[in-house]
């Protein structure tokens, strides 16, 4: 029998799309990069199935989907703070993230919820999708890459060569979580504000509104104030753009958003900071604090230093070593989860 | 030339060259974009992993754990100072077609009121101008095309469209555009066209590039959807609109 082992999506839960590290070399034409919003998740999830770094993976927001295993096993990891379900014959067990997990046939995981962010990764042994301009990632707008162009919908089907030969592997380091002010550099077009927005960026919490995607995240707080108009010819953007129509309220830009755009440009976000933006829940509340354009990319290498220390960290999940039972017992990764709660539901903000 | 240096966070910067829109910034612009892709392609500049050329200004992105800022713009210098050539070779002419009639120029009547003439003379107006591929983005294939002739000069509209049909031909600012995709907009409506911008399976997936001269033919809705029925099934030849140096492309017509 030569049936192709496969991952079906049994939901998309509130949305997921493949991503990779995205396309290079199309901003010339407006493709922007895509790719995944959170890298060093795509790179641990992937070190766990003992993928290549940069093998497609599905990235999940908000939790809620349900991936099964069609003709054969499938090796899976999630990274980031999931709560995990394994559906077993009608019997429901807790998981934990940041390990590697075997679903046989017919078993099916889910990401329940998630803690505290917006964001986790979930890498498959052996992933294969082809890309498109030279990546896997799923650009919707122009429907290039993931499956059929567009963000994962119940039933498609994810073709995978898993071997799930070897022991199961864990990250023995986790990642810290982070809630200092997120770091920026000074915008193109800062001399477009007045000193006093200037101020006000780094010296007030702005709150996370609810229009965020991969493309952007609208920001609201005191507005920030154009010292002229608030338009420019367009230019560049990058990811990390903060970008202030005339409402001066802030939107940064993430990894699907356009190429070129004729808002003045505040701020840049810096690209080790930038995953904890795009993660953020609506309600929460950020802050910034200025860096200079040469302290960030320090920052962009010691970001890279940790997410090796990291990768480093993956060990096998030895049998005994481990208590297995305490890991699956769950009470290790919130305390308390009553695990025959009904469906997903997004957990309220508590700010 | 001169130029300003503006930081855009720690992973690219923009050179920024004026503020307007201008034959010779454009030039100016694209030549540097050419010095760079042709050092690049010979190795040089390590760490450079694109270019975002536009109107006024080229934004350079690299990767800071092979290069930084102050070495690659050390590396740039002498492409900076160097002196810029305008490569007038392989001009390319496009006479795209353009369905200037009813639900596919939604805008049509009030932009012909708006600039105080009839609708034949908004359409000739809008058809019969050579205008110039000025920059690509901010969707894919979106090309910004100009100028149009002065009476066509008008500010965008008060309230964008939340949804803008693919291949909605439009006018805003001194310049015309092709929706390549269905997305939001503000610009005035037109007509639209049928022959596809952007296509990922062709090696330049883009059917517009920089420096590229277009014109529009206006056509009937049937010719519209004629088109239309030969993109749906792959036969359009998209070579067919296009002319190089005065010179006829030699290629079947298919549609």
């Amino acid at each position: 029998m030569t049936t192709t082992v496969q991952l079906e999506v049994v939901s998309p839960g509130a949305y997921a799309s493949v991503q990779d590290v995205g396309r290079r070399g199309y901003r010339k034409v407006g493709v922007p990069w895509a790719g995944a919003l959170d890298r060093r998740l795509m790179r641990i999830a992937n070190a766990l199935v003992g993928n290549p770094e940069g093998t497609p993976i599905i990235e999940c927001f908000d939790g809620g989907q349900q991936f099964a295993a069609r003709h054969g096993a499938v090796r899976l990891a999630v990274a980031g703070d999931a709560v995990l379900e394994l559906i077993s014959n009608g019997e429901r067990r807790v998981l934990m993230s940041w390990c590697s997990m075997t679903l046989a046939e017919g078993e099916v995981l889910r990401l329940r919820h998630l803690e505290h962010s917006r964001i986790a990764v979930v890498a498959v042994e052996g992933l294969t999708l082809p890309p498109v301009l030279g990546s896997a990632s799923t650009y919707a707008r122009a429907a290039l890459g993931g499956v059929d162009g567009r963000a994962l919908t119940t039933g498609a089907l994810l073709p995978t060569s898993a071997a799930c030969e070897g022991k199961e592997k864990m990250l023995s380091a986790l990642p810290s979580v982070d809630s200092d002010a997120v770091r920026v550099v000074a915008g193109p077009q800062s001399d477009h504000f007045s000193p006093e927005s200037l101020a006000s960026l780094v010296n007030t919490a702005f709150r996370v509104t609810s229009e965020a995607d991969r493309m952007g995240v609208r920001l609201e707080g005191p507005p920030l104030q154009h010292a002229g108009a608030p338009e420019i010819i367009s230019d560049g953007t990058v990811p990390g753009s903060i970008q202030v129509p005339g409402n001066g309220q802030p939107i940064v830009l993430l990894a699907d958003a356009q190429t070129a755009g004729g808002y003045p440009k505040i701020a840049t976000v810096i690209s080790a900071d930038l995953a904890r933006v795009a993660a953020a829940r609506p309600g929460q509340t950020l802050r910034f604090q200025w860096v200079d354009a040469q302290a960030g990319e320090q920052l962009a290498r010691d970001a890279e230093i940790e997410t090796r220390r990291l990768l480093a960290s993956v060990r096998p999940l030895m049998a005994g070593g481990i208590d297995e039972e305490a890991l699956y017992a769950g009470s290790l990764v919130t305390g308390f989860i009553d695990a025959l709660s009904p469906e997903y539901r997004l957990v309220p903000e508590h700010t | 030339m001169t130029f300003r240096l503006l930081d855009a966070g720690d992973a690219a910067f923009t050179i920024e060259f004026g503020n307007a829109i201008t034959p010779s910034l454009l030039d100016t612009v694209q030549a540097l974009d050419a010095a760079i892709a042709s050092a690049h392609a010979a190795g040089e500049l390590a760490g450079l992993i694109e270019t975002m050329p536009t109107f006024r200004s080229l934004t350079v992105f690299f990767d800071p754990l092979v290069t930084g800022r102050q070495a690659l713009i050390g590396a740039l210098k002498p492409l900076l100072d160097g002196e810029r050539q305008k490569d007038a070779t392989n001009e390319r002419h496009w006479r795209l077609p353009v369905c200037y009639e009813g639900e596919f120029g939604p805008d049509l009547v009030d932009t012909a009121i708006a600039i105080g003439v009839t609708v034949d003379e908004l359409i000739a107006l809008h058809s019969g101008t050579e205008v110039a591929v000025y920059m690509l983005g901010f969707l894919p294939g979106f090309p910004f095309m100009g100028d149009v002739p002065e009476r066509l000069r008008l500010p965008r509209r008060k309230e964008p469209r939340v949804r803008v049909p693919a291949g909605s031909v439009a006018i805003a600012g001194g310049l015309t555009a092709i929706y390549p995709w269905e997305s939001p907009g503000g610009w005035h409506l037109l007509g639209r066209c049928p022959v596809p911008l952007f296509d990922a399976s062709r090696g330049s997936p883009s059917l517009l590039a920089v420096g590229d001269r277009v014109s529009f033919e206006p056509i009937s809705p049937t010719e519209f959807e004629r088109i239309t029925a030969t993109r749906k099934t792959n036969e359009i030849d998209i070579m067919r609109f296009c002319k190089v140096n005065s010179s006829l492309l030699n290629s079947p017509v298919t549609a």
